[in-house]
């Protein structure tokens, strides 16, 4: 669903993000970047979704190589990945269901349509009956729900997530991860940059971990003090 | 159909939605609005003005009538003929005989010099056509003067069109003048709306970024700054009629009072109902077209980072 191979990143002031980087994922599966601040995993969500390109090497998104999407056709690309920021991204002047209907709006669905699969998303992240709340009425968790209920809204095949509990405390952020995990159950792909180690050694999926632009091994269980950055 | 009616909808809520930004900004909107309106309503004003000044000069073209004087041997049946001729041309849109005794008549009991004339053995004054030519350019004038005075009957043709031909060079001149300046005034208008929409689209960076990133099209977020423009555009044009309409109220009386003294029943025109479609019209597109400008350039600078 997600193949990288040998790719290279340099910005244009002349660091180099990654540097020689394979993977591939299979649908359906569910893994973590994860890595020390300035390892790359975010230049590697953005490779994805198509907000950069790669230097070198190439980047397939659901068997299509992104160096082939043009500029014109990134719109119709991204309706199909679902993304999640640390920092939520909404729309603070509009309501919970209007933040969640963009990407259905967007994508050109009828009303009812719409409304049904904004609320069947609330209903999924436990927000529903807030629709027609205001955003910064919502607790951060909250909020971060709304947004992962506006990513899979579209019922994308890829999901990214860039520390999507980088705000929040423990609690919340096992939450965050266990509806991830239920995404995951009914076939969604996703890929989670974290570098919470001690929330993720509790979760068994895979780990991709990078350091200075490069995949390093990973064990599948690591003692989490020794992986701390 | 369900495509139109979602066609329809996204449009319409993109309208609302424009209009509703505009309002929650009501100073900033309004004084973007005024500066659109007063760009609009000056060349619209001018040629108001151009379009009074044209009617008036119709109005005075009785002034470039020919006075034909015939041969003091010319007969009044032979005169009637020639009146009944010349009344036939295209070019001629009346004509006027007015015969010498009724010249004598008229003459006497206008001049004071009644007596005078009674001494005089014989009516000294030809027959007279007066000629109004049907177009109002200076060339047919000039063509027909010519005809007339090659006619083997007259003795004097008496036509003054040196002043309907300087005026209608000032009113051609003043028409030129109102196009530039209306050509001007509209790119002010593309100008204000797009640097207006330009600020909007800085403000709105967050929301376009957040649009960009969940998968919207370039059109998807071009349009409601369109609809922006375009509302923009719109009612500039609006509050301009609108100055128009009240400058002509105030105006009104003063010149009626004006042609009053010249006997005239001479009123201002405002603007046609076709002129204002044309106003409101053209206000809308420039808005359209200063958003648009705006949003193709500053828009695709917006990327999610």
């Amino acid at each position: 669903m997600i193949r990288f191979e040998n790719v290279y990143k340099r910005y244009t002031n002349g660091r180099e993000a990654l540097s020689g980087i394979s993977f591939n994922m299979e649908p359906g599966e569910m893994a973590f970047l994860t890595g020390p601040s300035g390892a790359g995993k975010s230049t590697l969500l953005k490779l994805i979704a198509l907000i950069e390109r790669p230097t070198r090497g190439s980047v397939l998104v659901n068997k299509r190589n992104t160096s082939r999407v043009s500029r014109r056709q990134i719109p119709r690309f991204r309706q199909r990945i679902g993304v999640v920021f640390q920092d939520h991204k909404l729309l603070y002047d509009r309501s919970v269901f209007a933040n969640v209907a963009l990407p259905l709006v967007i994508a050109g669905l009828g009303t009812r349509e719409t409304g049904r699969r904004v609320r069947a998303a609330l209903d999924q992240v436990g927000l529903l009956g807030r629709e027609s709340h205001a955003p910064i009425t919502l607790s951060t968790g909250e909020q971060q729900r709304v947004g992962i209920a506006r990513a899979v809204a579209s019922r994308p095949d890829v999901v990214i997530a860039d520390e999507p509990t980088g705000n929040l405390d423990p609690d919340l952020s096992l939450d965050i991860m266990r509806l991830f995990e239920r995404f995951n159950d009914v076939g969604v792909t996703l890929l989670i940059a974290t570098h919470d180690l001690e929330l993720i050694d509790r979760l068994r999926h895979r780990r991709i971990r990078l350091v200075g632009g490069q995949i390093v091994p990973d064990t599948d269980r690591p003692p989490s003090l020794s992986q701390a950055p | 159909m369900a495509a139109v009616k979602r066609y329809l909808r996204l449009h319409l809520s993109n309208l609302f939605g424009a209009l509703a930004r505009a309002l929650q900004q009501p100073t900033g909107t309004l004084l973007t609005v005024l500066v659109i309106a007063i760009a609009l309503a000056l060349p619209a004003g001018l040629r108001v003005f151009v379009n009074n000044a044209g009617a008036l000069s119709q109005g005075w073209e009785g002034a470039a009538d020919f006075t034909v004087y015939l041969d003091l041997g010319i007969d009044e049946a032979r005169a009637r003929e020639l009146a009944d001729d010349i009344a036939a041309r295209a070019d001629v849109a009346e004509t006027t005989l007015i015969s010498r005794n009724e010249a004598l008549e008229e003459f006497r009991a206008q001049s004071g010099f009644g007596e005078a004339l009674d001494a005089l053995e014989e009516n000294p004054l030809p027959h007279t056509l007066v000629v109004r030519p049907a177009a109002a350019d200076v060339g047919a004038i000039e063509k027909l003067a010519l005809d007339l005075d090659a006619l083997e009957a007259t003795a004097l043709v008496q036509i003054d069109t040196e002043w309907v031909a300087r005026l209608q060079s000032i009113l051609r001149l003043i028409a030129r003048v109102v196009d530039i300046a209306t050509v001007l005034l509209g790119l002010a208008v593309v100008l204000v709306i797009g640097n207006t929409i330009r600020l909007e689209i800085n403000n709105r960076r967050g929301e376009i970024e957040v649009c960009k990133l969940v998968g919207g099209s370039d059109g998807f977020i071009r349009r409601p700054f369109l609809y922006l423009g375009f509302c923009y555009g719109l009612a500039g044009a609006v509050a301009a009629a609108v100055m128009i309409f009240v400058a002509l109220v105030l105006i009104r009386p003063p010149v009626r009072a004006l042609a009053e003294l010249y006997a005239s029943s001479y009123t201002l025109a405002g603007l046609s109902g076709r002129e204002t479609l044309v106003l409101l019209g053209g206000g809308a597109a420039l808005g359209w077209i200063g958003a648009w400008l705006a949003a193709a350039r500053h828009l695709r600078q917006i990327e999610p980072s």
